[in-house]
């Protein structure tokens, strides 16, 4: 019967607390994000998918066509071609897919790169009703961006 | 020839709750055979996301591996990181510089508390409070903006390497944990426990509900809060440990009660305890490297190697063959939910719907985890 | 009272529109009371703060497929939707809105508000077993024994209530607590009544909570064990209707509170009583009823026959002997 009686007396001290709580939140200020009106700061480590990053002066990739990227990829995601470099030695970069519908983001050919040719994009807008949007011709990206630098 | 429903006998009927059903997190499938609101015998069917991660390690090479391992258990990825590359250190005999060390046991707490509140958030959606969900996710967040600071993503990291970590902390990752554990401790007696914890509703929804006895956690090989709960004092920072953890003070919460109300409980407790710790390891935090010398390509001796780590569900196993090439011979991944949800079977039978629905939350299920 | 056919149809056309815009606005109300308790903003994107959302959510529901799976029994599962719709727009007949507002006020409103909230249940009752489908019938089930246990407590506290006023007409009873808040039923001062009306009032509300199946005792549509309980198979706006009648139950719910403990259309101050009054009681007995759900987590279905059969039942039965007997003696 105690118990009976003190879980009345305890259990309405409770709820009356948890109203007491919800209500002091409700007065609080809104602590969400505004999506499309409050855009959130990026991390400079933020991994969209990736990019060429160009020559400071030429705007050509530092692309040697080594395959490592291709190499570390887990999920076969890179595929490129190089033919030889007519001017000098080593190779240039003719063609860079990306199948960005199996990327995962991990990172692993940034890392594995020692060209310093790759690198993430700032990209997040990613939706498409076409699958074939998410086959990206980084070489093509490369050229917008330096015709927009220029 | 089938006998009508109202002519038979036997009055139970098969409920499918799920593959898709809100209470089961995921593509969890149980079938229940029911009497009226009783549960006469549950089966947990499972296979619905299995994506053949053990497979997958052996196709490619041991770095290839270390994304999938964070899609297994996404809540604490982190964990499954640092599993994973514990025994490929194992094998290959790579050494990790101190501040690595600190810095993964830093970061995996800091997981391990956001996993428990997404956790707690997920149980009081299951028992139908929806408010408690946002608060947990307000402190949730803060977490994760500080692992993205470094890690560079959100919820799937593949932060750490062989030897090391990918990314050093910055002083205002530093900072902004000693902040977030003040913000949190702050915020625990009111938002977590005045609101929810002592609240009556949820007293008599979870206490005496949903009893996992010692015995039962043993024969099923329940670990995590699930065995801690039932009175099994093991955690595998303690028992076993690795990477830095002995050099930390911190308790192993445990409660002898075994119902859903004391592994409640002993989640509560621990995200104080990853508190402690994550304080100690930044007050040590020495300084030097984040990166040890690691081949880049591995080829460890040929043998069986095996090590465990202590994830917010339980210890997870990694049994690793190698056959001295560049990628595992056989990978077995001993995940801690598979076991804990095996337990769901025995025990769920003669329970109410709604109680076993209140017991599977408290089990803390993550489904691709337990399919792999 | 003249009976002119204007009358009826300015009541008839008063009564829908109350009706409507609150079933419509309700909904909006909850989703911001939910949001700032959440901290968060709710609807903002449809006119101002989110206002025309009721409008978009209204459009949306009517231009889906209003489905009518295989296997349901036809007539009952069209007609379930309505029955939940009809009793709560005809309790709002009796309701005295104020002295001179109440299309009508009759001798035993407050059994006719009893008859009609118990078609309600029905409506659920039926809507579950005609979808054949096994959550929406044990949410049926659920919600038959939740609705009988519940009624028992709350017409044993309304009558302290009837037994105060003497009268079972709603309108009587708030004419009876006129006068400033120490005349109403909940504080009433003469005789030491206010000793037990307090508990015949948080009988009745915690009553009332669990008729309109709102949370914390929401265990007919409890999505986290029955997925959407009752409303699993419907679509369109026979969802729409089901949960319209579940805005207006809480409307009626909060009148009648208003009106047997709160002094109906009463200034608490003792000052020019009005309808204003009446609807700032409501609106606030509404908006504590969003409060409670969005603070609580579900009971389970055997706690809370316990919370009726075991605590309800037994302390409304010794405050009606104890509310009888203070009668008696003054």
């Amino acid at each position: 019967m105690s118990g009976y009686l003190s879980d009345i007396v305890t259990g309405g001290k409770s709820l009356v607390t948890g109203l007491a709580i919800t209500a002091r939140e409700f007065f609080r200020p809104v602590v969400t994000e505004q999506y499309p009106w409050e855009v959130p700061t990026m991390t400079p480590l933020f991994r969209g998918h990736i990019e060429l990053i160009g020559n400071e002066e030429t705007g050509e990739p530092n692309c040697v066509v080594c395959g490592m990227c291709q190499r570390a990829c887990p999920s076969v995601c890179i595929s490129l071609d190089g033919k030889k470099n007519e001017s000098g030695k080593g190779k240039v970069l003719t063609r860079y897919i990306l199948d960005f519908t199996k990327c995962s983001l991990c990172g692993s050919c940034v890392e594995s790169c020692n060209f310093n040719a790759l690198r993430f994009s700032r990209d997040y807008n990613l939706a498409s009703f076409d699958k074939n949007d998410f086959t990206m011709d980084l070489m093509k990206r490369l050229e917008e961006q330096n015709r927009c630098k220029r | 020839m089938t006998v009508p429903v109202h002519l038979r006998h036997d009055e139970t009927f098969v409920l499918n709750l799920g593959p898709q059903h809100p209470a089961t997190h995921g593509v969890l499938r149980v079938k229940l055979t029911m009497d009226g609101e009783y549960i006469v015998k549950a089966e947990p069917v499972l296979g619905y996301i299995h994506r053949m991660h053990e497979k997958m390690a052996e196709n490619g090479t041991f770095a290839q591996f270390m994304p999938n391992t964070a899609r297994m258990d996404y809540l604490h990825a982190l964990a499954f990181n640092h599993g994973w590359a514990l025994v490929v250190e194992k094998a290959a005999g790579i050494e990790v510089p101190e501040r690595a060390e600190y810095i993964r046991v830093i970061t995996v707490e800091l997981n391990r508390i956001a996993s428990h509140l997404l956790w707690w958030a997920a149980f009081l959606l299951d028992l139908g409070g929806f408010t408690p969900l946002l608060y947990a996710f307000d402190d949730r967040e803060k977490i994760i903006d500080l692992l993205e600071r470094v890690t560079g993503s959100r919820l799937t990291y593949c932060y750490l390497r062989f030897g090391g970590v990918y990314n050093d902390i910055d002083d205002e990752f530093v900072a902004g944990t000693r902040d977030f554990i003040k913000r949190l401790r702050g915020r625990m007696p009111r938002l977590y426990h005045d609101l929810v914890t002592h609240n009556i509703i949820l007293i008599k929804r979870i206490k005496d509900i949903g009893f996992v006895t010692a015995e039962q956690c043993r024969r099923y090989g329940a670990t995590g809060p699930v065995a801690r709960g039932s009175g099994i004092d093991y955690d595998i920072r303690k028992n076993e440990p690795y990477s830095v953890y002995p050099e930390f003070d911190f308790d192993v919460p445990v409660f002898t009660e075994g119902d859903s109300m004391a592994r409640y409980m002993v989640r509560m407790h621990e995200m104080e305890q990853s508190m402690r710790i994550i304080e100690q390891a930044l007050d040590k935090l020495p300084g030097g490297p984040v990166m040890g010398k690691a081949p880049k390509v591995l080829k460890p001796e040929a043998g069986y190697y095996y090590s465990a780590v202590e994830t917010a569900r339980g210890s997870l196993g990694h049994r690793l063959v190698c056959n001295g090439d560049k990628n595992p011979y056989k990978l077995k991944l001993r995940s801690p939910t598979f076991s804990n949800l095996s337990l769901f079977g025995e025990v769920a039978e003669g329970m109410l719907l709604a109680d076993a629905l209140a017991f599977m939350g408290s089990l803390d299920l993550v489904i691709p985890e337990i399919d792999r | 009272m003249e009976t002119s056919i204007w009358r009826a149809l300015l009541y008839l056309v008063g009564i829908l529109a109350f009706a409507g815009v609150n079933a419509a606005w309700l909904g909006w109300c909850e989703r911001k009371g939910a949001a700032r308790i959440q901290r968060r903003i709710g609807p903002c994107e449809a006119g101002f703060a989110g206002l025309l959302q009721p409008l978009a959510d209204g459009l949306k529901l009517m231009s889906k497929q209003l489905l009518v799976p295989q296997g349901v029994d036809g007539i009952i599962f069209r007609v379930a939707p309505v029955l939940a719709m009809i009793p709560a727009i005809t309790s709002m007949v009796v309701i005295p809105f104020s002295e001179n507002i109440g299309a009508r006020a009759m001798e035993l409103s407050v059994l006719l508000l009893f008859a009609l909230a118990s078609i309600g249940m029905i409506a659920i009752l039926l809507g579950g077993w005609a979808s054949g489908n096994k959550y929406a019938i044990i949410s049926a089930a659920r919600s038959v024994s939740q609705n009988l246990a519940y009624e028992i407590p709350m017409l044993l506290t309304v009558i302290t209530v009837v037994l105060l006023s003497g009268s079972m007409n709603l309108r009587e009873i708030a004419i009876d607590q006129q006068g400033g808040f120490w005349h109403w039923n909940i504080f009433r001062l003469e005789n030491g009544h206010f000793l037990t009306m307090w508990i015949s009032f948080i009988i009745f509300f915690i009553c009332s909570v669990a008729e309109t199946n709102r949370a914390p005792f929401d265990m007919a549509e409890a999505e986290s064990e029955l997925v959407a309980g009752f409303m699993t198979e419907y679509s369109s706006m026979g969802f729409g209707l089901f949960m319209m009648g579940e805005y207006l139950n809480i409307v009626v719910g909060a009148c009648l509170t208003a009106t047997l403990f709160l002094g109906g259309w009463d200034c608490p101050f003792g000052k020019t009583p009005g309808v204003w009054w009446f609807v700032l009681k409501i609106y606030i007995l509404i908006f504590t009823f969003i409060w409670i759900r969005w603070t609580y987590p579900r009971t389970q279905i055997y706690r809370l026959l316990n919370l009726s059969w075991k605590i309800l039942i037994p302390f409304s039965l010794v405050n009606l002997l104890v509310t009888a007997a203070l009668i008696k003696v003054f």
